[in-house]
């Protein structure tokens, strides 16, 4: 390496993996279902899909983590995302194709994928 | 892109404690699950709390799993890894509360530590420099090479008020300016790091070099930049084989990426690293008498001046620092020397790192910003004194420095003050002492350490720590006059005043500082010929009480000394004679003690 700015690509790329590290209480929390019944319904791949996207994007005050059973195994696999504010989304029955758009319209731009709500699931 | 990362500390402490096989067994069972492109196992440095080694903390959750063992690695995996659910009973159980888990933040070991030096151990993997690169890490190299002069990396130093963290506090800003000015037109100059760590129960700059190896180098690569110096030597004791390793790894990491060696970043500037490795004598750590090691010759100190900013490593000017001191040096480039000195008290500025040690709960590594209270230290981040003893006294800057008694527990700690109350800050080493520990005998242990470790050139050292030892010892078998512990004062004086070097002329500090705080522990001994914490053997004696003995005959058996015999007295209500002692044969090893069912026995 010659140069600052090779310096600050590796610092760049690596930031994102190392920031995992970092303990944040105001941090928003994607909840992912891994119970026998989240596994069974699909839930590994969502995880993945989940936490690659998170550091792709390099999203600070992000974290993907998984949960046991939820009791609502019909609906698996669930994904909830808590707010630093408390406020809580449940979305039901999710595929890694949905993952992007949770991410880039709820988590970075503040608008609920309502189309993949519990609420919405149940009214269908 | 990993999920999940499982940080396994790899340091000294949780190495002996078996982390390896952690490790290892985390790496299968996590392939068993098919985690291995979802889960990163980390091996990184010290997290602080080696007495609850080996330790594991799973990230994002910040699951801190301690004294873990090989047989719970599959549980954890798969019930954490896999499902999500953290399996609490094998949690740090401070961080287990009712109302949930608590952040690792908010125990108490960690709420009131601020780590600056030890930002990176137990976070990042010191053998791979692009996570180092990923904290910040070679950023202040490049700031001060593209960005500031020389002159100015000096001063902003100097304006941190950064001070020696080996433990005599000079100004770390004024020797490099002395460095760089002193000697105009040297044709040669050099960066030395002290990583000579000897001083028993210090552990703060293994853990820094084990932890965090490329922080050094890149404040060392700082250091030759602002005095001008394009050789830097590590001069790391042998007795740390992780340590050295990793160092190593991490130079020929450097090298590789062009951030050691010619034309770093484009600037001209060279810069290179090479270890030298200590041949293991407590005296290489003194600042002459390790650059006269690393030229190969017999570790013996000099007269100083020249002092080594004028004549130092091959007779060239050199600076000496100390590991942890290099370790702040990168963040004040980055954040400043005003957010550096906002820390600390008046003349002390930042943190400082402690090894905890002795009778103490949390052994282990901690680092506080100066001016925080003992009391902080071992009442709250230590966890207390075990077995609900009473605190004694703290041993700080070991064979150098002296004992902080009880009455001083809320004095804030940094240089001056503990200077002012007798003892020194010395490298960091904190030994902590209850009431079973005599301090006579304390005094006694590390004068035989000096003994063993002084080099023999100048004669008040040589001769005065032995003739010195003696006298302890000869109080310690309750031999002792009055009028021999009067000789021992004048002695220390003589013998702080005319010794050579560093090592001899802060040797008595051990013993002027018990005889300061404790004298009337050494009248004890002398006077009533009695050692009140009961450890001086010589002065104690084994009794049995007859009235409590229930004559099992246990005390007996166990007797290597066959001291121990039945007399014809049976206490009323037991069945059988008691026994009793033959203070004679009686060596005194404390065996029937273990042994005695109903405490029948005392040493007084």
């Amino acid at each position: 390496m010659k140069s600052l700015d090779e310096l600050k690509a590796i610092r760049d790329k690596m930031k994102g993996q190392v920031d995992i590290r970092e303990e944040g209480s105001d941090a928003t929390r994607v909840v992912v279902g891994m119970a026998t019944c989240g596994i069974a319904a699909g839930a590994r791949p969502v995880l993945t899909a989940f936490s690659n996207a998170v550091q792709e994007r390099d999203l600070q005050n992000v974290a993907v983590v998984q949960t046991g059973c939820i009791g609502l195994c019909m609906y698996e696999p669930i994904v909830e995302v808590y707010k630093a504010n408390g406020e809580k989304t449940t979305y039901v029955k999710v595929k890694p194709e949905m993952v992007e758009e949770i991410i880039d319209q709820h988590i970075i731009k503040g608008n609920v994928v309502t189309k993949y709500t519990i609420e919405t699931a149940k009214l269908g | 892109m990993y999920r999940s990362h499982v940080l396994v500390c790899g340091g000294t402490g949780c190495t002996s404690s078996g982390s390896a096989k952690i490790i290892e067994r985390l790496q299968t069972e996590i392939d068993k699950n098919g985690l291995h492109d979802e889960v990163q196992v980390v091996k990184t440095g010290c997290f602080g709390l080696c007495a609850l080694g080996p330790i594991m903390i799973v990230y994002p959750e910040g699951s801190f799993y301690s004294m873990v063992k090989e047989e719970d690695i599959p549980e954890i995996v798969s019930e954490h890894l896999l499902k999500g659910r953290i399996v609490s009973r094998l949690l740090y159980q401070e961080t287990v509360t009712d109302e949930g888990i608590k952040a690792l933040n908010d125990t108490s070991f960690y709420k009131k530590q601020l780590r600056i030096a030890l930002r990176n151990c137990g976070v990042i993997n010191p053998e791979n420099i692009d996570e180092y690169i990923g904290t910040d890490g070679y950023a202040a190299l490049g700031k001060v090479l593209t960005e500031m002069t020389p002159e100015q990396v000096i001063q902003e130093i100097l304006d941190s008020g950064l001070r020696g963290r080996g433990g005599g506090g000079f100004p770390t800003g004024m020797k490099w300016k002395l460095a760089r000015n002193i000697v105009p037109d040297a044709d040669q100059k050099y960066v030395c790091c002290n990583a000579d760590e000897g001083d028993p129960g210090a552990f703060m700059d293994r853990s820094v070099l084990e932890g965090d190896p490329h922080v050094v180098l890149e404040a060392m690569a700082i250091a030759g930049y602002a005095i001008g110096a394009t050789q830097g030597y590590i001069y790391v004791r042998a007795e740390y084989p992780i340590a050295i390793e990793r160092l190593q790894i991490a130079i020929n990491q450097a090298r590789e990426y062009g951030l050691l060696g010619k034309n770093i970043f484009n600037t001209g500037f060279d810069f290179d690293i090479d270890l030298r490795l200590g041949a293991g004598a407590f005296v290489c750590g003194e600042e002459t008498a390790l650059m006269t090691s690393i030229e190969g010759n017999r570790g013996e100190p000099r007269p100083r001046p020249p002092f080594p900013a004028e004549k130092g490593l091959y007779g060239k000017p050199t600076i000496l620092n100390n590991v942890e001191t290099y370790a702040n040096i990168p963040r004040i480039i980055l954040n400043g020397a005003k957010w550096f000195s906002e820390m600390g008290t008046e003349k002390s500025k930042g943190t400082k790192v402690f090894a905890l040690g002795g009778k103490i709960n949390n052994t282990g590594l901690v680092e506080v910003p100066m001016g925080t209270t003992l009391r902080e230290v071992v009442e709250e981040i230590g966890g207390g004194i075990p077995n609900g003893k009473k605190f004694k006294a703290a041993q700080t800057g070991g064979p150098s420095g002296g004992c902080i008694p009880a009455e001083h527990f809320d004095v804030p700690i940094d240089y001056d003050n503990l200077i002012a109350i007798g003892s020194m800050m010395g490298s960091g080493g904190l030994i902590v002492m209850d009431e079973d520990n005599c301090m006579v005998d304390i005094a006694k242990f590390f004068l035989e350490f000096t003994v063993d470790e002084s080099c023999g050139k100048c004669t008040p050292c040589r001769v005065g720590t032995k003739r010195l030892y003696e006298m302890l010892d000869k109080i310690t078998k309750g031999q002792g006059t009055l009028e021999d512990i009067d000789k021992m004062e004048e002695l220390c004086y003589y013998i702080k005043a005319n010794s050579l070097c560093g090592l001899g002329q802060t040797a008595p500090n051990p013993v002027l500082s018990t005889l300061k705080f404790f004298r009337d522990e050494y009248v004890a001994h002398v006077v009533d010929k009695k050692c009140p914490a009961g450890v001086c053997k010589d002065l104690l004696q084994f009794t049995i009480e007859k009235d409590k003995c229930i004559g099992c005959g246990m005390c007996a058996k166990q007797c290597p000394a066959n001291a121990i015999t039945r007399t014809d007295y049976i206490a009323p209500g037991k069945k059988l004679a008691a026994f009793e002692i033959d203070p004679a044969k009686c060596v005194k090893c404390g065996a029937c003690i273990e042994k005695c069912k109903p405490g029948a026995i005392y040493k007084k």
